[in-house]
């Protein structure tokens, strides 16, 4: 999986470093404009409003302003700056009362099955196996232009438990690197893959439904096998 | 024959896509999909899931405010003096 840090035209990490710290405003204008939409997602994500997530982004980029000469090189740039907001976004997210915790931990509904159990045979034969198999759904690309079914996604990843929503968010919407999010939301790799598996597995049964659902026509897949 | 079961294959899924699964587990899930019509549509399934993902971070809101932007390109430039 590809990282979206190197698809937004800046330097690469050495020479961005230090053109930031020779005070390039240029550079720093760039960075501002590459990486804000994604920072504001992901605090959207977190903290209670909008309003609330546009002052997460403005304060982590005071907080970077202010640290940038103490950056150490330990993580990337990126990786660091998200750790930053989404520690502001925590605090702000505490003040906010909008989540009574703002922990990363997975907790007892992050380790429930990633699909529902009724959907395999309780009992021999074939006990273990699919009741009946998931009906194969249209390729990606054609997905792409369904926009109901991009807006069920974008709704199924706003609704999971805060855990697993930032993670996917992190992940598969943002780009990050499993070990960037490790760094980010300080959790161990095991804890980050629990979370993104029941995360995908959760959004993967409620975009099922969509598919399910009578109204819609089926795959040619399907329609080929039903004669 | 494998020793999976879709159950238990449906839990692997995300560790053999990170290619966090050993030799033996990965060649346990390999033949088990070659072998699982149902499987092999679930896996495909969380696959389309994680694009459909990876193509939501491209419609965000736009860039920062410009007075926002303007304060934080000033609040750069003091920091060098």
């Amino acid at each position: 999986m590809s990282s979206a840090a190197a698809s937004d035209g800046l330097p690469h990490e050495e020479a961005l470093v230090a053109l930031l710290r020779e005070g390039d405003e240029a550079t720093f204008a760039a960075l501002l404009d590459a990486w804000s939409p994604s920072m504001f997602r992901v605090a959207r994500s977190i903290v209670a409003t909008p309003e609330s997530a546009r002052d997460t982004v403005q304060e982590t980029w005071l907080a970077v302003v202010g640290a940038l000469a103490s950056f150490e090189g330990r993580s990337s740039l990126r990786t660091w700056v998200f750790r930053i907001l989404v520690n502001t976004a925590r605090s702000r997210a505490r003040i906010d009362a909008r989540e009574t915790t703002t922990s990363f931990v997975p907790e007892t509904e992050d380790f429930a099955p990633a699909v529902d159990p009724s959907r395999f045979r309780a009992a021999e034969p074939w006990r273990g196996h699919w009741v009946s198999f998931p009906t194969p759904w249209p390729v990606p690309e054609d997905l792409a232009l369904d926009r109901e079914w991009v807006a069920r996604l974008a709704e199924a990843v706003e609704e999971l438990p805060p855990r697993q929503r930032a993670v996917i968010l992190l992940r598969d919407v943002e780009g990050h690197t499993s070990q960037d999010v490790c760094q980010i939301l300080d959790v161990t790799p095991t804890n980050q893959r629990v979370l993104l598996h029941r995360a995908r597995a959760s959004v993967r049964a409620r975009l099922e439904e969509y598919f399910g659902a009578d109204d819609h026509p089926e795959t040619p897949d399907a329609a080929r096998s039903n004669p | 024959m494998t020793d999976l079961d879709c159950n238990e294959l449906v839990e692997l899924v995300t560790a053999y896509l990170e290619g966090g699964l050993d030799d033996a587990e990965t060649r346990q899930v390999e033949e088990h999909l070659a072998g699982c019509t149902g499987c092999t549509a679930y896996v495909e399934q969380i696959r389309t899931t994680i694009a459909g993902a990876q193509a939501l971070g491209g419609d965000g809101p736009a860039r920062l405010p410009d007075d926002v932007r303007a304060g934080l390109i000033e609040a750069f430039r003091n920091s060098r003096r």
